[in-house]
């Protein structure tokens, strides 16, 4: 297979525009015409079926929730990123685009990239458009702030809800399709496979949450916005019903998947309490501001914080890193932290911990403003562990929160199966091997909004798609493999229930294809995950009926399929032997033990075809860089 | 800071679906670390009830930090619970003492009407909004986001109304299951804001009528949904949306 990425040629800041140009267009008359599936209804999803509804096509419209409102986009806080300029501190389209570029540590496409940050100034207008409340300042004109590190200040938000205000606008907009007609809801549904005709996607089965009913959709294409899969790892702050299901069915089918292993882990989480809990907070990375990151400089120093002496506290990431010190990028301020509590530093109960402290902000700024700035952080601090982080330090620890590999798309965010199309953080396409602060929420909804909307009619108008039905023996087959899947599941009557299952394969890849991986780890991941696999075929205990709402039971399959897809994050980790952003193999590592990029032999996206379980064959998209030079990071 | 895990007793609906009829049942959950969110406890009683052959309990959740609006049951009498400002997720086991006994019940309204044990159907919310909760501007055909100048004031009170995120504990918690305060906080959001002004008179009147059409009843003035709302949404939102009615019919 010869991956085509499909970009234009011309100049970076004209293949968008010469494209447009160049794609076919589909007869208003004729839009009407043709059934797109749209699968998932967050930022990507939502605004891409809101969007096609308008064009005039025939939109059906999915998730997994009682209402598409639910998405887990809602709990992006922190901002949107747009190059408005509005600050006037010298942002332009080309700076987000390199800084962008840069931030994936150039493992990502010149061409996406550079369109992503040209369209992100029309989110902006369209999100103010349709009502979606910005901080204003008095003037009326926009607040900004500057975010992740950033040098400029072009970060929107809407206080902290700014993915839940983001996602309104876009639900606002495809109820309103759905009350032209345009566009029909099919919440509470689960995708559970998708039907190729004649190599073209042409629907997919979902199962009925409520009535455990297969149903067949036929459509001329097939859009999935179905998220990222970091809860393969169990424990993570991605929503408990974020899932892989869609992408690995697709996957299963043919799309090949694009750099599995590129996982971001966010330094700011509060510590889990117990063994009971399967999700984690994020806080704001904001809070690095001011607060201090230490641990004691004595291993299993049990002592309570504010007993521990300065001279005996190790402010690590000042020390190493002193311009950046407590700043440094996620995945640095990761690391760091996973390597103190391996030395047994780490604090709290289990001592997966590190302090981050605001002792000295507030000696030097006064309580005050450290409340101004942080007064919500820190009472969902203390609403979770009970504890006054104005008294003692918060206690915060690295936890799974994106996913930048995804489903390999072409610059048409096509994927390698004509007609399926893979939209936000579902595919691999725009943040390279780590993503910046606010550019989620621009990246899901640049694909829904203004690329998607034009390629889609690409497809459409240039492809011979006869009229199917669902009587077709593909739809029955495919709906008869999902439901003995599922019958398959209720049927082993096993001794260990899913939960205990995905919290061993979870332990499997946050160990081993966590935050630092080396060959030796991964090769016994890879040695641990089949076996988990097919432990799980036969001692799996899944509870109820295959006819009701069985939240059990869909949980079920999700893992199944996790533990096939961990088993590629874990092959793609061991082959790729640089360190690239999220990305940190012990072995590829400066002398001051920073991630080593290898150019020379990595410098390409890690596309997997697969063949049979446990079997891929790896094809490789070359990354070609003609506008920027790739340069090491360096935070020293 | 040793705490002491504690013994809880939960007195939970059990509905097999829509047309059977529903009971309480009484579960034992022993060891509940008081860190525990309240969802997690019941995750732990699951659990149990998984490995010892019964059927779990079904109750909706998806962010697990109070956003997605998706969680909501009736804990001790009360939406969301006994902390105000808070979902259910949110609310931690700190704040039941050992050996207490939780009555947890789903949303009870006729145009919720329950799927199973606390899963409700929200769905008349959705399609309350798609009659108006919106701004009628197509993708790509907009104005340049400063040509629109907002006063701050303006935004800072469209946001505190923006804020709602569609769990429906207004509707639980009203004596009469109106959703006068959700459809409210989105007529006072989008009429706010000068973008929302042009289909103000359209939006209200349709709104209005799918709400009645659902069979929400009347807002007589109770506030219980202003008290459990965990955005705390002022009821000023409900006064909001019958002045722009009124506006509507004579103008």
């Amino acid at each position: 297979m010869k991956l085509d990425s499909k970009v234009p040629s011309g100049p970076l800041a004209e293949k968008w525009d010469k494209h447009r140009f160049d794609m076919k267009v589909v007869n208003p008359k004729n839009k009407r015409k043709f059934t797109i599936i749209v699968v998932g209804t967050g930022l990507a999803g939502a605004s891409a079926a809101a969007s096609l509804g308008e064009l005039g096509y025939k939109v059906k419209n999915f998730c997994i929730q009682d209402s598409p409102r639910r998405a887990h986009s809602i709990a992006a806080q922190g901002g949107i990123n747009a190059a408005k300029n509005y600050q006037n501190d010298g942002d332009s389209i080309w700076r987000l685009f390199y800084d962008t570029i840069k931030g994936g540590d150039y493992r990502a496409r010149e061409a996406n990239v550079y369109r992503l940050a040209q369209v992100s100034n029309n989110i902006i207008d369209q999100a103010v458009a349709q009502g979606v409340p910005f901080a204003r300042e008095y003037g009326g004109l926009f607040a900004n702030r500057s975010f992740g590190g950033a040098l400029v200040s072009r970060t929107f938000y809407a206080r902290g809800q700014t993915g839940q205000q983001l996602l309104l606008g876009a639900y606002s907009a495809l109820m309103r399709q759905v009350d032209e007609g345009r566009v029909d809801l099919y919440p509470r549904r689960e995708m559970v496979d998708l039907v190729l005709i004649d190599g073209k996607a042409r629907g997919i089965i979902t199962r009925n949450l409520v009535t455990g009913e297969y149903e067949s959709h036929v459509g001329d294409a097939v859009v999935l916005g179905t998220g990222g899969y970091g809860t393969a790892y169990y424990l993570s702050t991605l929503a408990v019903n974020s899932n892989a299901s869609a992408v690995w069915r697709a996957h299963k089918k043919g799309a090949l998947f694009g750099n599995p292993c590129y996982v971001q882990i966010h330094p700011t989480c509060i510590p889990r309490s117990g063994d009971y809990q399967s999700k984690l907070t994020l806080m704001s990375e904001s809070l690095r501001n001011d607060g201090r990151v230490w641990v004691p400089k004595k291993a299993g120093d049990k002592r309570h914080p504010n007993d521990i002496p300065e001279e005996e506290r190790d402010y690590y990431l000042e020390r190493k890193y002193p311009t950046f010190g407590n700043m440094v990028p996620r995945d640095v301020a990761s690391r760091n932290a996973k390597a103190v509590c391996d030395e047994g530093r780490g604090v709290g109960e289990t001592g997966l911990a590190v302090y981050l402290d605001f002792r000295d902000a507030i000696k030097d700024f006064g309580r005050k403003t450290i409340e101004e700035r942080y007064g919500n952080l820190f009472d969902m601090y203390k609403e979770i562990t009970d504890e006054d982080a104005y008294e003692v330090p918060m206690r915060i620890y690295p936890a799974v929160h994106y996913t930048m590999g995804g489903l390999w798309v072409d610059y048409n965010l096509m994927s390698t199966i004509p007609g399926l199309h893979v939209i936000g953080e579902a595919n691999f396409s725009d943040h390279g091997a780590n993503r910046l602060g606010a550019s989620a929420l621009m990246q899901g909804l640049s694909d829904g909004y203004f690329v998607l909307p034009y390629t889609i009619g690409n497809y459409l108008g240039g492809t011979e798609l006869p009229k199917v039905s669902e009587d077709h023996e593909a739809f029955k087959e495919a709906s008869n493999e999902a439901k003995a899947r599922y019958d398959k599941l209720l049927s082993i009557k096993g001794n260990k229930t899913v939960k205990e299952f995905h919290k061993e394969l979870g332990e499997i890849l946050w160990n081993k294809v966590g935050m630092a991986r080396n060959e030796k780890g991964l090769k016994e991941a890879l040695e641990m995950i089949p076996k988990l696999r097919e432990e799980f075929w036969q001692n799996v205990k899944v509870a109820g009926r295959p006819d009701s709402l069985n939240k059990n039971l869909e949980f079920a399959g999700r893992v199944a399929d996790y533990m096939e897809l961990a088993e590629l994050m874990a092959k793609d980790a061991l082959h790729r032997t640089e360190s690239c952003g999220g990305h940190f193999r012990e072995e590829s590592q400066t002398e001051e033990g920073e991630a080593l990029r290898d150019d020379e032999n990595f410098s390409y996206v890690a596309a997997w075809e697969f063949k049979k379980l446990g079997e891929w064959e790896l094809h490789k998209e070359p990354l070609v860089f003609e506008n920027v030079t790739p340069t090491q990071r360096s935070y020293k | 800071m040793e705490k002491k895990n504690i013994t809880i007793y939960v007195k939970v609906w059990r509905q097999e679906d829509a047309n059977t009829k529903g009971r309480f049942q009484t579960y034992t959950v022993e060891d509940v670390n008081p860190d525990m969110s309240f969802l997690e406890m019941l995750d732990v009683l699951n659990e149990n009830l998984i490995k010892n052959d019964d059927i779990p309990i079904e109750f909706d959740n998806d962010c697990r930090e109070g956003i997605c609006g998706m969680c909501g049951v009736v804990i001790n009498g009360t939406a969301h619970g006994p902390k105000s400002g808070t979902t259910t997720c949110e609310v931690r086991m700190r704040q039941f003492k050992d050996g207490q006994t939780i009555l947890v019940e789903p949303w009870r309204a006729r145009p919720f009407p329950v799927i199973k044990d606390l899963v409700v159907d929200r769905t008349a919310f959705d399609r309350i909004m798609s009659k108006g909760g919106y701004i009628s501007v197509r993708t790509g055909g907009v104005p340049e986001a400063r040509s629109i100048l907002v006063p701050k004031e303006n935004a800072d009170q469209a946001m505190d109304m923006a804020a709602c995120i569609g769990c429906g504990a207004c509707v639980a918690a009203c004596p009469n299951a109106s959703a006068a305060l959700f459809v409210g906080a989105k007529v006072s959001h989008l009429g706010l804001l000068p973008q929302g002004r042009p289909e103000a008179k359209r939006r209200v009147d349709r709104m209005v009528v799918q709400m009645d059409e659902e069979g929400f009843g009347a807002c007589s003035n109770h506030g219980e949904c202003e008290a459990v709302c965990p955005k705390e949404i002022s009821i000023t939102a409900i006064a909001r949306m019958r002045r722009e009615f009124l506006k509507a019919a004579v103008g």
